[in-house]
């Protein structure tokens, strides 16, 4: 069975790519681009790793094929910095000590971007019940609620200051 | 040997920076997706490795035909056990041999017996379909208990239980007991007002790190090369891959990666030897990563338990004698962790009479591996369960009683050693005063406090601090970072140093580069590392003063370090201009060459951690599901080096425990195979299960480290099965005996 | 002289006694002397085991002096997670 040849936008440039039928947008992103800030932890959608969002949508990479990213666009990790200022939940993520083994921060990042998009001003119970899909074994998620939680009111005070 | 103590060998008690919470110098790279885990590199050339499993929980191997496999276009190397041709002694190097290949025999689920490397993962896959094994099944055996019965089905012929005299004659699926403890339990309980005798089972938990094992092996038919790996210990990646595939040990260099997690289940070898073995006979680079069900069914999961206990106490709340029966089933090789349960289940307590007995048996269930106090969790949920009905049927609270029996300087522990100081009553005291403790319960909630414990060693650490012409300094290490040990590193040079805490950069670095190093676990590399370190700091020092008395001619005994400078040490010595490390640094090639210090050590004067931990939970009784309402972690610490990540380790072990004690568990039906091998039904806490998880951490300095330093990434996994078994015994008013507290077994428990 | 005190198990492949005196300067003195009056120990000691001296654990370390007079205690090799 021959390759899929797909052009898609992947953290706003465009990009091309062959990939199998089989082929997750997971796997594409991974071995094919080699962008491997996007993590496998399960494979089944379970673990959140592989977070990504897809025309702004929060999807597990691991559950689309490579094929369905044709003509969408797709943001990772990767893209979530710009040059070399982060966006403030990185800084915020450090700040707190929100990571340890760091494997599954990519996944929050993205997922907790997605949630701030959404939804400003988060309570504590709608950012865990929203980060329920991301799996962290270290932390307990303790430090990074305060995290997501201490960035969101921080990206709303800048909000009103440059009103 | 011990190390240079020609410095006052009491603790420090004051610092500028130990104790400050900087950002981790891996951070970055991990909050921008740079940082590269074992699975995120590649190699030219590089081919796909998969291994075949077992699909029967007990079986002889009858045959293999690998031939068509092996014709198929893409695939480059297969190899089964007769590709592993080195004789081990019998004992764990044996046992790891038979473990990553099946030899004769395939002794669990999902154990490996043949693998393929090939040109990409789709071939591969088709490679295995064409592996024929004919097996002739066999009756298996999953529940310790069961094991152990006369009737058992054995899984090694040979197998005769140690520790026991005169040895038995006929073999059994127990492999060794073991036997603690002081003075005569049954006079002691002859003394008893009260006594309360309780069973207790456990199931297998795995440690469920994110990260699954990936490594990337590149070796040549000479056996040369490399391998990059996921791993808590490089050094031990090494000397196992290579003492099973007969390569010297120096032709082989092993990188470890940024680690996804470990807790113990990355603290021995898996896929690794097969992917050397592969990349050996293909010629090529060969990477293998293993999914998430190979993870469950393949991987090293603690042991699951069946125990007993009696404790008896006098009316005025003095234990007088307490017996312990632990059995765990470590899967289809020996080495379950029993004896730490057995050793650990009672040493929070004084006790005059005291027996610990522990059985370490083999099932039909993947060859475990260490998980965060290996043993401990298990034995002190039931003795701390028990512990918590004596204090109710005394009509006593359960602080005061565990206080008035608590282990302290000079208590005789019970494995023996006598305690110097130690930080348990502290902990308790913290516990019975935090507003946690008085906070009011509501209706179906309960709250549990429980004690937990665990040992700390030092082991075989190296380290390397180089300072470069512009005074800033380079760390080299070799112990996998898993807890934030970069920063902790940089925060002792620092303050050795006299320097800023930016000014220090640590890096883990390959087998072939740095002196050896135990793996990174038993809480050890904090103390450890951090001892070699600050000593690698004192011998760059004692140089850099040698070069400064040589700049102002005068003897190096008249020279000190003092806050980052090398000044002269009295108004004797002369008066000289404070040198600092940037100075004496830029001018080092024109002094004597390059500065450096090197510790190579086996580092002793581990100290333990002790715990306590209060937990409160609601239960809905129609559903049987328990949520945590709140809960608090009071851990001795001796010295927090950077506290951020001290809570980090208190809140990441608290609820791992937490998870263990409601809802994790290995599944396996009737005919020996694993149902949840992944993480939709092998439930771990998520973010929306739990509250905050607060901390106090406590400082009782360990008198064998420079700083204090006690090890503290592992207890705090050991009290949390016993808090909430305790606070929902509570909310329901029924003493539950068995983990986990998943829903079906509470409502089955309230019927 | 040095008072050794053996885990249960262990004891009782040596002569079950509460305690052991054994003339030993460190803790390789120790095991080989232990080893050779009661051989069923040497397969154990030859795995490794843990000595504690005066509370401190030690593994894997032959040279480490025992003072006169101490107490020590002989216990399985640790491991962690």
């Amino acid at each position: 069975m021959s390759q899929i040849h797909v052009t898609t936008t992947i953290n706003g440039d465009t990009t091309e790519y062959l990939c199998n039928p089989e082929d997750t947008l997971l796997d594409v992103l991974r071995d094919t681009l080699r962008m491997t800030g996007t993590k496998e932890g399960c494979g089944t959608g379970d673990c959140g790793a592989c977070s990504v969002t897809v025309d702004g949508r929060l999807v597990c990479s691991c559950l689309m094929l490579g094929a369905e990213a044709e003509g969408k666009s797709v943001e990772t990790i990767e893209g979530m910095a710009d040059g070399e200022e982060l966006h403030p939940l990185q800084t915020k993520f450090l700040e707190h000590a929100a990571l340890q083994c760091g494997i599954c921060t990519p996944g929050f990042l993205v997922a907790a971007k997605s949630l701030l998009e959404r939804n400003p001003d988060p309570t504590e119970e709608e950012t865990r019940y929203w980060l329920a899909g991301n799996l962290c074994r270290c932390t307990g998620y303790d430090k990074i609620i305060r995290a997501v939680l201490d960035t969101a009111a921080e990206m709303r005070q800048e909000k009103s200051n440059a009103a | 040997m011990p190390l240079d103590s020609d410095q006052d060998t009491k603790p420090r008690t004051s610092f500028k920076y130990v104790g400050t919470r900087p950002i981790r110098p891996d951070g970055l790279e991990k909050v921008t997706g740079k940082a590269k885990f074992g699975a995120d590199t590649f190699a030219t050339g590089m081919l796909h490795g998969l291994i075949l499993r077992s699909p029967h929980a007990h079986a002889r191997i009858k045959s293999i035909d690998t031939s068509k496999a092996a014709a198929l276009p893409g695939v480059k190397a297969v190899v089964t056990a007769d590709d592993f041709k080195i004789e081990q002694e019998p004992g764990e190097m044996a046992n790891v041999r038979a473990n990553i290949m099946a030899r004769g025999k395939v002794l669990y689920d999902g154990h490996a017996v043949a693998a393929v490397a090939a040109v990409s993962k789709s071939v591969a896959r088709a490679a295995l379909k064409l592996i024929k094994v004919d097996y002739e099944v066999l009756p298996h055996v999953t529940d310790v208990d069961e094991a152990m019965a006369d009737d058992a089905p054995l899984l090694h012929e040979g197998m005769i239980t140690e520790g026991v005299e005169p040895a038995p004659t006929k073999p059994s699926n127990i492999a060794t007991r073991y036997e603690f403890g002081h003075g005569d339990v049954d006079a002691g309980f002859a003394k008893a007002d009260v006594i309360v005798e309780r069973e207790f089972k456990t199931a297998a938990t795995h440690q469920g790190y994110i990260e699954p094992h990936a490594c990337l092996a590149n070796l040549s038919s000479d056996g040369s090369g490399d391998i990059w790996v996921c791993t808590q210990g490089h050094f031990m990646i090494r000397d196992s891959v290579c003492s099973l595939l007969g390569i010297d040990f120096s032709k082989v260099r092993v990188q470890s990666s940024e680690i996804g997690g470990g807790f113990g289940g990355k603290t021995t070898v898996f896929i690794e030897p097969v992917a050397a073995a592969l990349s050996i006979k293909s010629g090529h680079p060969v990477k293998i990563v293993m999914s998430r069900e190979e993870v469950f069914r393949a991987t090293g999961p603690t042991a699951s338990s069946s125990s007993r206990i009696k404790i008896g106490a006098t009316k005025d709340g003095r234990i007088v004698a307490a017996d312990g029966l632990f059995k765990y089933q470590g899967g289809a090789f020996p080495g379950s962790p029993v004896e730490f349960g057995a050793m650990a289940a009672f040493a929070c307590y004084d006790l005059e009479n005291v027996r610990a007995v522990g059985y370490d048996v083999v099932t039909n269930r993947p060859k475990q591996a260490a998980y965060r106090a290996p043993g401990a969790p298990m034995a002190c949920y039931a003795v701390d369960n028990v512990i918590q009905e004596l204090a109710d049927k005394l009509g006593m609270d359960g602080i005061d009683f565990r206080l008035k029996n608590a282990a302290d300087a000079g208590t005789k522990s019970s494995y023996g050693p006598v305690y110097p100081a130690i930080g348990l009553k502290t902990t308790l005291e913290a516990a019975k005063k935090h507003p946690h403790y008085s906070a009011p319960i509501g209706a179906n909630q309960g709250r549990g406090v429980a004690c937990g414990f665990w040992f700390n060693f030092g082991g075989q650490t190296s380290v390397s601090l180089n300072i470069s012409p512009d005074g800033t300094v380079n760390l080299t290490t070799g112990t996998p970072d898993i807890g934030g040990s970069r920063s902790s590193y940089c925060l002792m040079a620092a303050e050795e140093l006299g320097i800023p805490y930016e000014h220090v950069r640590a890096s883990i670095v390959d087998t072939g580069v740095i002196g050896y190093n135990d793996v990174t676990d038993g809480s050890r590399v904090t103390f450890a590392g951090g001892l070699a370190t600050i000593n690698a700091a004192r011998n760059a020092i004692k140089e850099m003063c040698s070069r400064a008395a040589q700049m102002w001619g005068i003897d190096v005994e008249a020279v000190k370090w003092e806050d980052g400078y090398a000044k002269p040490s009295g108004a004797n010595a002369g008066d000289h201009e404070p040198l600092s490390l940037a100075q004496i640094a830029a001018d080092a090639p024109n002094t004597g060459g390059p500065i450096a210090g090197h510790v190579e050590c086996n580092a002793d004067g581990a100290g333990v951690s002790f715990a306590t931990h209060i937990c409160d939970v609601e239960v809905d009784r129609e559903t049987g599901r328990t949520s945590i309402k709140r809960y608090t972690v009071l851990q001795d610490a001796g010295k927090a080096v950077h506290p951020s990540y001290v809570e980090g380790q208190y809140q990441g072990g608290a609820v791992q425990g937490i998870g263990w004690a409601l809802n994790e568990e290995y599944i396996y039906n009737d005919k020996g195979l694993l149902d949840n091998a992944g993480f939709l039904d092998y439930r771990i806490p998520v973010a929306s299960d739990l509250p905050m998880i607060d901390t106090q951490i406590l400082e009782i300095p360990n008198p064998g480290h420079p700083y204090g330093v006690r090890g503290v990434g592992e207890t705090s996994i050991v009290p949390p099965l016993a808090a909430v078994s305790i606070a929902v015994s509570k909310a329901v008013g029924v003493q539950l005996s068995e983990l986990p507290i998943s829903p079906p077994k509470l409502l089955k428990a309230l019927s | 002289m040095v008072r050794v005190v053996l885990w249960g198990s262990l004891n009782k492949l040596a002569a079950d006694r509460a305690y052991y005196e054994v003339e030993a300067k460190n803790i390789i003195e120790l095991l080989r002397s232990l080893g050779n009056e009661y051989p069923k120990l040497k397969p154990t000691f030859d795995r490794g085991v843990a000595v504690a001296i005066e509370g401190t654990l030690y593994q894997d370390n032959w040279f480490q002096p025992i003072p006169p007079d101490s107490e020590v205690y002989v216990l399985p090799r640790l491991a962690g997670g």
